[in-house]
């Protein structure tokens, strides 16, 4: 396909780049109400007016000068690849703020069209923007819109098309600096005229002046007598403002951002919605704060427990009315292997992992995610981490796989290992099955609830450990805290679809094949050979029954199937013919430790390296079986 | 009364009761080891230069003055320690007695001579922070570059962020460090001159939430330590 256009979506978290994104494109892209849910960038086509457009969704990225990995992808992509358009999404309730950045890309000269988002709310905060004026001062065409609703998305694409033909446009110099720092800025662009480096002179001349590391390695390459030139007049800059060249020039871009607000923005205290106030008062409380926390996750897990149970029972019965007499080969195989496996996965889809994610939705798209990171730096500073560690952990809750990937948020190389480790040891979505499916509904809420606190419990004393192993201290947490909003419905549940359905095109094709082979395994004998083999850590260590060691191999693909393929494996829909609650407890708390899935092991040597990925897992399987052993030693002497 | 005493019972009463709070006869009398009749007497005295508030019912807490005086020892107190252990190599165990005796007689030229030498530590070697100084500079780099006797004292007391009540609102005039974390702040809004004000803190040192430029940011404790603002 030709593209006739590339837009590239970028500005600070938070404010409405990936609702844009997904009503230019209708694809799913992750949304919520916190800061740092687009760590990659994204890419979708559009068809608008016979032109192929495509759009590009970017990490959040408040300022040119990274701090963070997914800013870093932010900022590459709008250096290097040279989008025609770049899209300024900008947050009307906080404009100064957002502006700042949006002065940085007009002085790297990008073609910018500026979408003004969220007018909605900053007219209920009785913020209104006079959009001309500053479009005006700014040099750009803005776009009113309101992402959610999709209002103003497509203008958004016709004034895109439009920048992109007046390409060669002087851009306009809506920064002019103190007269000693526009002397030492040009300057530098004299001598930079000789060399080439693909960016913009004055923007290049800035950025050495703020002592860029990679603008000073590329600027290096070609003449190294510039950057002893540039250090020099940086220095002469912070001799006269007694403070480092890097935030002088912060500081005057804020200045001009204050400047520029007080010309288009008016301001007009309307009934404040003291609603946020009080919520933020509640659930930021010293105390309260804390009990809330505790109630809602509490709650969650009881729900989805006794939700998922009576599901599965149901289906159970229904499953067990219509049981037919088999007899043959090939029916035996479609019953016991396709249509088990078929009743297995929809309990655990349609019971705890569709179930799970709405309400993630719900927290997510409130507003609430940020506060538990608020709530948990302190205990977090305990395992060597910083509160902002909570966001991917909880993701974990979910999969494994995007906490992985979301632990880009962290600042340093170690604390991403660190969280990306105990991540891995989440209780994700398929755990969830195995342990309400199998512990929650066979044994009892209260053990299903005590495996939840052992992993808990684990995490913490691995975070110690690798805190002691790994030298450095954590940076602390920044974070921008968005206010509360009323949750959508439709968001909540296309959120909840879009995460669902991944499961339903891979997982559950597998799944059901799955129970045919291990069907016809048990036919055939294998799954005796396999289990055998196993015995002596299945039966003897861990005291299962043997058909569950092909299980744990299984379960390394999907964990869920580990459960959903018992129900094949022991060749009964009830387990507790097969199966003692010991048995049971133990089968579920090494599944919930051992191996994270091969999705998860992918996921992890690519963001921290094959060594980190192999030793993680292995570290994973030892501790798992070790425990496993214990805990069926010990629960055997009471239960 | 020696200046010492007074000193030393200003650091205890910042040690139990630190700068809002009252501290009880009896604790200030079991830290000094002193009997609380006479620690009574003490309180009595400096109530009348102004250093603290004092009710024999009540307890005792610090005025602004007394608190000033405080910090200022603390500071000296335990910047020696972090020359006695870094510098000196004393077991660790030892700085603090050694630096109880040194502080009274250290004289404000030489505690700049020792923080810039020591490179602006933040840190005791137990962990304590040290408060910061009272020259007029933006930050340390600008500090460490430049003479002793280069800046000019601060007219008004500058306190760390953390130290604000909920609600109350101060102007940025100091951000301690530097590097990408000062840059980071820098780029947030937290620029020097800028008004913020602090809207509640977690417990047991947690972090707190700051109100910027019309946005809510949470900030790492020990981040926010290093921010300093001055009521306005």
């Amino acid at each position: 396909m030709k593209i006739d256009l590339t837009i590239a979506l970028a500005g600070n978290a938070n404010v409405g780049k990936s609702s844009i994104f997904n009503q230019l494109t209708g694809l799913g892209q992750i949304i919520g109400n916190w800061p740092g849910k687009t760590v990659e960038k994204a890419e979708g086509v559009l068809l608008h007016h016979d032109k192929h457009i495509k759009i590009i969704d970017l990490p959040g990225i408040y300022s040119l000068s990274t701090y963070s990995q997914e800013e870093i992808v932010s900022r590459e992509f709008i250096a290097l690849q040279h989008p025609d358009v770049v899209v300024n999404v900008v947050d009307a309730t906080s404009l100064e703020r957002n502006l700042f950045f949006t002065l940085q890309l007009l002085e790297m000269g990008t073609p910018l069209v500026i979408a003004l988002n969220l007018v909605d709310i900053a007219k209920k905060k009785g913020i209104t923007i006079n959009e001309n004026k500053l479009g005006q001062l700014l040099g750009a065409p803005i776009v009113l819109t309101i992402a959610t609703k999709g209002i103003g998305v497509h203008e958004i694409v016709d004034a895109a098309i439009e920048q992109a033909t007046r390409k060669s446009q002087e851009y306009k110099n809506v920064i002019r600096y103190g007269p000693e720092i526009e002397t030492r800025i040009e300057k530098l662009e004299r001598v930079l005229a000789d060399i080439n480096i693909g960016y913009p002179l004055r923007w290049t001349a800035i950025k050495l002046l703020e002592e860029d590391s990679e603008i000073i390695q590329k600027v290096k390459e070609k003449n190294p007598d510039i950057i002893i030139a540039a250090n020099i007049l940086a220095g002469e800059i912070s001799e006269i403002h007694k403070e480092p060249c890097a935030t002088v020039i912060a500081s005057e871009r804020y200045a001009v951002a204050v400047r520029i607000v007080q010309e288009v923005q008016t301001f007009k205290e309307s009934e404040k919605s003291s609603m946020g106030e009080r919520l933020d008062a509640l659930s930021m409380h010293s105390v309260w704060g804390y009990v809330l926390l505790f109630i809602i996750m509490l709650s969650i897990l009881m729900l989805m427990s006794l939700f998922g149970g009576w599901l599965s029972e149901t289906l159970r019965n229904l499953f067990e009315n219509v049981n037919p007499h088999i007899t043959g080969l090939w029916p035996d195989l479609a019953w016991n292997g396709g249509i088990v496996g078929l009743y297995a996965t929809l309990s655990v889809a349609l019971g705890f992992i569709l179930p799970f994610y709405l309400i993630f939705g719900l927290l997510e798209d409130s507003g609430y995610l940020p506060k538990i990171a608020y709530l948990m730096d302190r205990p977090c500073h305990t395992i060597g981490l910083h509160g902002k560690a909570c966001i991917p952990l909880l993701l974990g809750f979910g999969c494994n796989v995007s906490a992985c990937v979301g632990c880009r948020i962290m600042e340093t190389k170690r604390d991403r290992l660190i969280t990306v480790f105990l991540s891995t040891l989440v209780p994700c979505s398929a755990r969830t099955v195995v342990i309400l499916g199998l512990v929650g509904a066979y044994v009892g809420v209260q053990w299903a609830i005590a495996l939840y606190v052992i992993d808990f419990i684990l995490i913490f004393i691995i975070g110690r450990i690798l805190n002691r192993l790994l030298p450095g201290i954590s940076v602390g947490i920044i974070m921008e805290m968005p206010p509360y909003r009323l949750p959508s419905g439709k968001v909540v549940t296309k959120q909840a679809w879009n995460r669902f359905k991944p499961f339903l095109m891979t997982a559950l094709p597998l799944i059901i094949l799955g129970s045919i082979v291990i069907e016809a395994m048990r036919i055939t004998n294998v799954l005796s050979l396999v289990s055998n083999a196993l015995s002596p850590v299945t039966v003897v260590w861990l005291g299962l029954p043997a058909f569950t060691g092909f299980l744990f191999i299984f379960g390394v693909i999907r964990k869920e199937a580990a459960l959903v393929l018992l129900t094949t494996a022991a060749g009964t829909l009830d387990i507790r013919a097969v199966m003692s609650p010991v048995q049971m407890i133990v089968f579920a708390l090494v599944i919930m430790i051992y191996v994270p899935c091969v999705a998860t092991i992918a996921a992890l040597t690519r963001e921290t390296g094959w060594k980190n990925a192999a030793l993680i897992t292995f570290s994973e399987i030892g501790l798992a079986v070790l425990l496993g052993g214990i805990a069926f030693r010990l629960l055997s002497l009471f239960m | 009364m020696p200046q010492e005493h007074v000193e030393e019972y200003l650091e205890a009463i910042y040690d139990i009761a630190g700068r809002k709070g009252t501290a009880k006869t009896t604790e200030i009398a079991e830290r000094l080891d002193n009997a609380p009749a006479s620690v009574t007497e003490a309180f009595q005295r400096m109530k009348q230069n102004g250093l603290v508030r004092y009710e024999s019912h009540k307890g005792v807490s610090l005025t602004a003055k007394g608190y000033k005086v405080a910090t200022k020892m603390k500071r000296k107190h335990r910047l020696l320690e972090v020359f006695l252990a870094k510098i000196l190599h004393l077991p660790k165990e030892k700085i603090h007695e050694q630096a109880c005796k040194m502080e009274h007689t250290l004289t404000d030229e030489t505690e700049t001579a020792l923080c810039k030498t020591l490179k602006g530590p933040t840190e005791c070697p137990h962990g304590s922070p040290i408060p910061p100084c009272n020259l007029e500079v933006k930050n340390c780099q600008q500090c460490l570059a430049e003479v002793i006797g280069a800046f000019d004292k601060r007219d008004k007391d500058i306190v760390a962020i953390t130290s604000l009540q909920p609600n109350e609102k101060a102007k940025i005039v100091f951000v301690r460090g530097g590097g990408g974390v000062t840059q980071r702040l820098c780029d947030l809004g937290l620029t020097h001159g800028t008004m913020v004000s602090l809207l509640r803190e977690a417990p047991l040192q947690g972090p707190i939430e700051i109100c910027i430029r019309g946005c809510k940011l949470v900030i790492g404790r020990g981040i926010a330590e290093k921010i300093f603002v001055q009521k306005t």
